[in-house]
């Protein structure tokens, strides 16, 4: 896989941008390792999917942990959770910002060594954590609450995985810094804008993350120190932890902006006002993350509240997303000879897999941003706190607005960068589809038993309690489950045979043509386009929302190592 | 930047405006009116010295002279000590926890009772039960491989 020697396509020049870029130094090379990186995406949604099959089997009553050579549920929620939340989406992230970012600048990234230390940083990130948690050393969930301790390798293959994408977020500034040197005045392409607000954000947020495993549990997991706070750790994984979701979301929203609208033949209403939500992610996603902490003690109840508040704001930007796609789809659809009021859905590409399977994870993410709002409610929350409700959601959101988004890009990104054509556009589609109904019966079956009391995260059917108003529920995860695995087996077939066909790809999967605007971004404020400034104001308001957090809450390293599984 | 944007778009950004402030104005009725409170931060425990230290020393019901009543409950793995807590009904009950090992969730079915257990802090939450009858409390954060047969119950007597 790291085999260097040209392809066979490096023989032929390609047209579109993936042979202009090829043309450049350095870019065939980048080209490569962009998707060398989405590659290790691919293996965390296998692993982490096959899990999800399991884990349908028993809400199905069946039990294969133990035949499959995991320990018990929870080694294999550990890893679902990992492979899933972290892994694909981290590394998928890595592979398509950093292509988007070149696409933007017409350039390859500043330094290519940057783009291979990325990768292999990602790489060894998994053989570490994937190494504890096949052998049940880091069955402590992703969410890794301390006193829970897992061994050294979980933490530093965390770490390795969030230093890999401070790499990418090197490259990208590095990379701007040059091409204003030689484009003055001009305005960032929107979708480098995008791209670059995405890691930015994720930057600040992931400093919490960062200070939880390199302060305190790698060095606790190591013996180096005797205790640590779990509430302070908890603290911290979750300034990390909700912005993680826009870490998640935004390669994806990057996407519905700049390549779904395009291939719609649809316009963006506003260059400026998309520069907006990217910013007002930058500046709101993290001073919010105590909203996942409503129901703890030791935390002030009016901190809660304010967060809850700002949580409340974030909602802002993504409606405006929703707005402004739903717009560019009517414009393009219209212009295609959509007829009346709501002729020109018919006009959408329903018949591009990458489109297509892409507009279902849109329509899914209605259902999970509007049962988020739920969530950060500071009242409501105590009815569907750590209940089978917050999974239910978050399926619609990261497990279907994200992971179904990714494998849409991955259908024109992956012939893109490989030259082979996709195997099959319908069958791309028929999985777009049943990925989607799969995931929201999923979410109405988990979403009602947990607003009947089933807590989340657990074995039900080994459980010592029961309730017979969840058979619905479980019924309806079990058969949502397998509909997003026979989805996940459709795409890897799909894939696997796109990667060994020698068909060279379509003309359009070679392109790699960004949406229009209506209103350009030269209308904007020039203050849009300061990166540094918009950088400043976010850092301040995290430390504005967070610094009274830490005083009030103190510190008392008390808590030893703790193993119960 | 305001004069670019299109009628349409100011008027979803108006009404997207407007509905935030009416769910935010909504919830902060129910704090203010419904006197909805969350925990927040009390005195913090030593994890290793739970059962050497008030009121966890004696885990269990009291009723108090005022005919309110404050259970102590220690959870741990894998079990709530104790995991009946009987009371009568009408009253008040504040539920007093803490985890000598690692962090735990506390959920009683069919209340707004839903609050975390971490180790060295002390959650403290109260629950009026105005009917006869019974109830499941049950431990909702991962807290090892006994995690779901982690049960108890508020059995509330006539």
């Amino acid at each position: 896989m790291i085999d260097e020697t040209p392809h066979e396509d490096a023989k032929a020049t390609l047209s579109g941008f993936a042979g202009e870029l090829d043309a450049m130094p350095g870019g065939r090379v980048q080209r490569r390792y962009a998707l060398y990186q989405a590659y290790l995406a691919f293996f965390g949604l296998a692993l982490g999917g096959a899990i999800g099959l399991l884990q349908a089997m028993d809400r199905a009553g069946q039990d294969l942990y133990e035949s499959v050579g995991l320990q018990s549920y929870y080694q294999g929620l550990a890893i679902h959770g990992v492979t899933l939340a972290i892994v694909f989406t981290f590394t998928f992230s890595n592979a398509w910002l950093q292509y988007a970012t070149m696409r933007g600048f017409q350039r390859p990234l500043a330094h290519t060594w940057i783009v291979k230390t990325s990768f292999w940083l990602s790489a060894t990130g998994i053989a570490l954590a994937s190494y504890a948690l096949l052998t049940n050393q880091a069955t402590v969930l992703y969410t890794m609450y301390a006193p829970l301790a897992a061994h050294w390798t979980y933490y530093l293959g965390a770490a390795l995985l969030v230093v890999g994408t401070w790499a990418v977020l090197a490259n990208q500034l590095l990379t701007l810094r040059a091409w204003r040197k030689d484009n003055p005045g001009e305005r960032i392409p929107l979708i480098v804008f995008a791209s670059l607000m995405t890691y930015l954000m994720w930057f600040i947020a992931s400093l919490g993350i960062a200070v939880e495993v390199l302060v305190f549990l790698l060095p606790w997991s190591l013996g180096l120190i005797d205790g640590v706070d779990p509430l302070l750790t908890r603290t911290l994984f979750w300034f990390s932890g909700h912005p993680i979701v826009y870490f998640w979301l935004l390669p994806a929203y990057t996407s519905w902006y700049m390549v779904v609208p395009k291939r719609a033949n649809g316009r963006l209403f506003s260059d400026p006002v998309v520069r907006v939500v990217f910013i007002m992610f930058l500046l709101l996603s993290t001073p919010v993350g105590l909203h996942h902490q409503f129901t703890d003690p030791g935390v002030d109840e009016g901190l809660k509240f304010v967060h809850g508040m700002l949580t409340f704001a974030v909602f802002f930007p993504s409606v405006i997303t929703a707005f402004t796609l739903m717009a560019a789809f009517e414009d393009g659809g219209k212009r295609a000879g959509g007829k009346g009021l709501f002729g020109w859905i018919a006009k959408m590409p329903w018949k591009d897999p990458m489109a297509s399977t892409q507009i279902v994870a849109m329509i899914t993410f209605l259902f999970g941003g509007m049962s988020g709002l739920i969530n950060a409610s500071y009242t409501v929350n105590q009815v569907v706190h750590n209940t089978s409700f917050i999974p239910g959601h978050f399926h619609m959101t990261v497990g279907s607005a994200v992971a179904l988004s990714f494998m849409g890009i991955a259908y024109w990104l992956v012939p893109h960068l490989t030259n082979k054509k996709l195997h099959s556009d319908l069958l791309g589609v028929v999985q777009g589809w049943t990925y989607g109904i799969g995931v929201l019966i999923f979410g109405r079956g988990l979403m009602v038993s947990g607003l009947n009391g089933q807590p989340r995260r657990v074995p039900i059917n080994q459980a010592s309690y029961a309730n017979p108003e969840w058979f619905e529920g479980d019924a309806l995860g079990a058969i949502g489950g397998f509909l997003m695995v026979a989805a996940g087996l459709m795409f890897f077939y799909n894939l696997i045979r796109t990667m060994a066909s020698k068909t060279p790809a379509r003309e359009h999967e070679l392109a790699f043509e960004v949406s229009d605007v209506m209103v350009p971004a030269e209308d904007g404020p020039a203050i849009l386009d300061r990166v540094g400034f918009w950088f400043v104001a976010a850092f301040a308001l995290v430390l504005l929302a967070y610094i009274p957090a830490f005083i009030t809450q103190g510190f008392d390293p008390a808590s030893p190592m703790w193993q119960p599984w | 930047m305001i004069k670019t944007l299109d009628r349409y778009e100011k008027i979803i950004l108006g009404l997207t405006v407007l509905g935030l402030i009416l769910g935010a104005g909504a919830i902060a009725l129910s704090v203010l009116e419904a006197g909805i409170h969350l925990p927040t931060i009390e005195d913090r425990i030593d994890p290793a010295a739970v059962r050497d230290t008030a009121p966890f020393d004696e885990p269990g019901v009291t009723i108090n002279s005022d005919g309110t009543a404050t259970a102590v409950i220690i959870a741990q793995t894998w079990l709530w000590e104790p995991d009946t807590i009987e009371v009568p009904a009408g009253t008040e009950v504040e539920f007093v926890l803490t985890s000598p090992d690692v962090l735990h969730g506390f959920h009683i079915w069919d209340t707004a009772v839903n609050a975390m257990v971490i180790p060295g802090q002390v959650t403290r939450v109260t629950q009026t039960f105005d009917n006869p009858g019974e109830f499941g409390i049950v431990c909702h954060e991962y807290c090892g491989i006994g995690h779901h047969t982690m049960f108890g119950r508020v059995l509330v007597t006539p």
